[in-house]
């Protein structure tokens, strides 16, 4: 089996606004086209990038604060795609991103969660999630096992 | 720029049936999906379906919305699920919310059970 990937390692910069995320995962999307994904992978992809992205357009970029770039890097390796999502927003409260612990749904009628899934499907889904803060800038780094050789 | 979201209902005997024409739920309609859901089924039937059989995409903001939905119909209406494609029901599998709907393979098999 080659080592080599059939997918050269690839960089993408959107704006944040209303439309960041989506305009982020069609790109996304069409740079891992040589993979060939199926439909399984290419979900898990598409649902921890959205559930990333959509964090900085809400929390990083709030509505009122300038927009910003948001750069997202991907590689391919043995072990997955090892992806960072980048930002020059406002920094994670805590210094940490949330726990993503599962919510509570054997509750009352009024008391089903309506939020609060972010964090646990991207803690669910992908492997070695770490962030950072430097420069003024978010990291979020982290690995989906998704196209293993 | 805001991105529309398109619902088609209708009625099947005792039953609504609402298809979503879009194929995202996502952070970007999230509101527009809840307010047009709002709309349709207000003073409606007590049971509806949502077919969800041309969605290939939700996130955690579209699955909160179809959540504020069913709560918004009330513990004494249903609001069942059909047609779910394979990202859409992992989302709800993982999540666990599969457990507070009922969810049908097809919209066929909803109507099926649901008339009966």
């Amino acid at each position: 089996m080659s080592l080599i990937s059939q997918m050269p390692a690839f960089k993408i910069s959107v704006q944040s606004g209303e439309l960041a995320v989506r305009e982020a995962l069609a790109k996304l999307q069409d740079n891992l086209t040589p993979l060939s994904l199926d439909v399984e992978e290419s979900g898990t992809v598409e649902l921890v990038m959205a559930e990333a992205l959509n964090n900085v357009v809400e929390h990083a970029y709030p509505r009122g604060d300038p927009c910003g770039p948001i750069y997202i890097t991907c590689a391919h390796a043995r072990d997955g795609l090892h992806l960072t999502v980048v930002d020059s927003g406002r920094a994670m409260p805590d210094g940490h991103t949330p726990l993503g612990v599962a919510v509570e749904t054997d509750v009352a009628f009024d008391d089903i969660p309506e939020g609060g899934f972010g964090w646990f499907l991207i803690q669910d889904l992908a492997k070695d999630v770490s962030y950072v803060r430097v420069s003024r800038q978010n990291r979020l780094c982290l690995r989906l096992a998704v196209a293993i050789s | 720029m805001r991105a529309a979201m398109n619902l088609l209902s209708r009625s099947e005997e005792n039953l609504q049936v609402i298809s979503v024409l879009d194929n995202r739920i996502d952070a970007a309609v999230a509101i527009e999906f809840k307010d047009a859901m709002r709309a349709s089924t207000d003073g409606g039937c007590e049971t509806v379906v949502l077919d969800l059989s041309q969605v290939q995409f939700i996130d955690s903001s579209g699955l909160g919305a179809i959540v504020a939905s069913m709560k918004h119909m009330g513990a004494s209406r249903k609001l069942a699920l059909a047609g779910l494609t394979p990202t859409v029901e992992k989302v709800f599998r993982l999540t666990r919310m599969d457990s507070v709907f009922c969810v049908f393979r097809t919209l066929n098999e909803a109507l099926g059970k649901l008339k009966a």
